[in-house]
């Protein structure tokens, strides 16, 4: 039986690569998409589906029931006291059931660096994310070395300093504008007006996406990230399929594009010219799944991390006037505090791995294939790293060291330009206003896996020209 | 004291201080070299205390292991003498050190 299995696995590995080859991508969506569907109409593959109830106190649950898999655990305010029980009691902890089905999870800072750097024992592949997606797209995060490396060099040259370099005022540019546009006179809508619009730019000019259609990649990246059976969040598996398909089919429009206006001689910065100068890329359009996986990770890469630092710094600083105070007083803080930032929200709880065989661990054993996850949301709330972890402090003289990025091969290529981003938004907000108040509660976002904020009202105070 | 000098991509050099035992980029960064960053606190696990050695000093320093290498190679500045400053332990031998910086740590 099993030997069949694998003859039946190769023959579907031989077949998908030749496809891969020859069948457009956005075809090779919808017919994966029409897999699901008959999978789920003959009984299987029924649509996750979790309802938000009320969570219980951390202190209230057996250790052995403590699940931090719930998508609703940071917007009841748990995860904090989630995290701070398992990174004292079981820093090393199984949860045999889970929506997501079994994992281990990695609480504290030394803990998830001794995993993130050890890329042998504890593989990427096939997903980083806690549960299944419906569509395995091929992006490097998600990929170990030697591959891995091959694929991100290919591309990383896009966000790397020395592009970035040359980019610096053309996204301050792109940052003033929005914040010039905002009313003074009454409340609006911080995500909206200003996370989302200035990520969504950014990306834009990154990608030569046209700019008038810039919220379709904000759509696309929550889409694709916010799948239910994925992190659980709400987007169906249709919505997927039909997100994934519409990406791939206006991206390749775009790639042929621009290899049309490249031959009248333009020359550009962005990441579809870059592909298509290097050796390495320049056929990356015969690898359409490979194509949109890239396009995919940087799209979503640079979607909702940037965006909640962006809103997740003002409701930092709204709930910490002192330290509003401080930054005033002393705006040489910003770049400090834009690691502060990263450290006190953390977009992204955590990226997971797989055992690629048994192996000892903080006093447990895992075996080979259990899924691990590392919760970087907990190693930058550790006592052991961060003196008072919780608190968020413009100038810790640590900051810098918050594993939001991650570690070891997967550490964030795009780490530099979030860095610039938020330290060109800082010191644009605060040439301009006074005060930036928070009103009322946030929504938060519904997740495991991004620590977001759906609205986020907020008031703002012109400084005074005396 | 010993010292050892880093040398920025655009020539400025910065001699300073090492205390035996430390790590180049612990020196580096007590010392606010400029271009040492050390964001994962000398872990291998970062790559931002990319330093390029002398071919001089290379058989003093060492070259670097297959940790290091997974780090600095996805680097486009990454020499056949690049190292991680976190990795190289700092020893009498090496008063007189000169590396060089690359113009980016990623």
């Amino acid at each position: 039986m099993k030997t069949k299995k694998n003859v039946l696995e190769r023959a579907m590995v031989s077949v998908q690569t030749k496809v891969q080859a020859t069948v457009p991508a956005e075809r090779q969506v919808q017919a994966a998409h029409m897999a699901k569907k008959a999978q789920r109409l003959a009984g299987k593959g029924k649509p996750l589906v979790l309802t938000e109830r009320p969570i219980p106190d951390a202190a209230d649950v057996p250790l052995a029931e403590l699940d931090v898999s719930n998508p609703f655990l940071f917007r009841q305010g748990k995860s904090r006291d989630y995290f701070k029980r398992l990174r004292e009691e079981a820093p090393v902890h199984y949860m045999p059931d889970s929506p997501f089905g079994p994992f281990w999870s990695i609480t504290r800072y030394e803990d998830i660096r001794a995993v993130d750097t050890n890329a042998e024992v504890f593989s990427a592949e096939p997903v980083i994310v806690m549960g299944d997606i419906p569509l395995e797209i091929a992006m490097f995060i998600a990929m170990d070395p030697p591959r891995h490396d091959t694929q991100r060099k290919a591309v990383q040259g896009v966000v790397a300093p020395k592009n970035l370099k040359e980019m610096e005022s053309l996204i301050r540019e792109r940052i003033v504008e929005v914040l010039d546009s905002l009313p003074t006179d009454r409340p609006f809508d911080w995500v909206d007006r200003v996370s989302i619009e200035i990520t969504g730019r950014m990306l834009a000019t990154l990608l030569d996406f046209p700019y008038e259609q810039r919220r379709k990649l904000t759509y696309w990246s929550d889409a694709i990230s916010g799948t239910t059976e994925g992190t659980g969040g709400i987007t169906h598996q249709d919505e997927f399929f039909k997100a994934t398909a519409e990406l791939a089919r206006e991206f390749i429009a775009l790639w042929h594009d621009k290899a049309a206006r490249r031959e009248q001689g333009e020359t550009g910065f962005d990441l579809v010219t870059l592909m298509q100068s290097s050796d390495e890329t320049k056929d990356m359009i015969s690898r359409p799944l490979e194509f949109l996986g890239n396009l995919t990770l940087l799209i979503v890469g640079g979607n909702d991390t940037t965006r909640n630092s962006m809103s997740g710094g003002v409701l930092a600083l709204h709930q910490n006037p002192d330290q509003f105070e401080k930054l005033k007083a002393n705006p040489d803080l910003i770049p400090n505090m834009v690691s502060e930032i990263i450290r006190w929200q953390t977009p992204l709880a955590y990226m997971r791995r797989i055992a690629t065989r048994d192996v000892h661990f903080g006093g447990q054993f895992i075996r080979k294939g259990d899924k691990i996850i590392m919760w970087y949301a907990s190693g930058n709330r550790d006592e052991a790293q961060f003196d008072d972890p919780d608190a968020f402090r413009i100038d810790r003289a640590n900051a810098r060291h918050h594993m939001s990025f991650g570690f070891g091969v997967h550490r964030c290529m795009g780490n530099r330009l979030a860095e610039m981003q938020l330290r060109i938004l800082w010191e644009e907000l605060l040439a301009r206003f006074d005060q930036i108040e928070v009103i009322g509660e946030p929504t938060y976002v519904q997740s495991n896996f991004v620590r977001g904020y759906g609205r986020m009202i907020v008031q703002l105070t012109p400084k005074s020209d005396g | 004291m010993p010292t050892v000098t880093f040398v920025e991509h655009d020539g400025t050099p910065h001699t300073i201080d090492f205390v035996e035992g430390q790590s180049m980029m612990e020196a580096a960064t007590n010392n606010a070299v400029p271009g040492i960053e050390g964001d994962c606190g000398g872990e291998a696990a970062c790559g931002t205390c990319h330093i390029i050695i002398t071919d001089d000093w290379i058989s003093t320093t060492g070259t670097r292991s297959d940790r290091e290498s997974q780090m600095i190679e996805m680097s486009p500045e990454c020499q056949a003498n690049s190292r991680l400053a976190c990795q190289v332990v700092a020893s009498k031998a090496m008063d007189g050190l000169k590396v060089r910086l690359p113009e980016f740590q990623m």
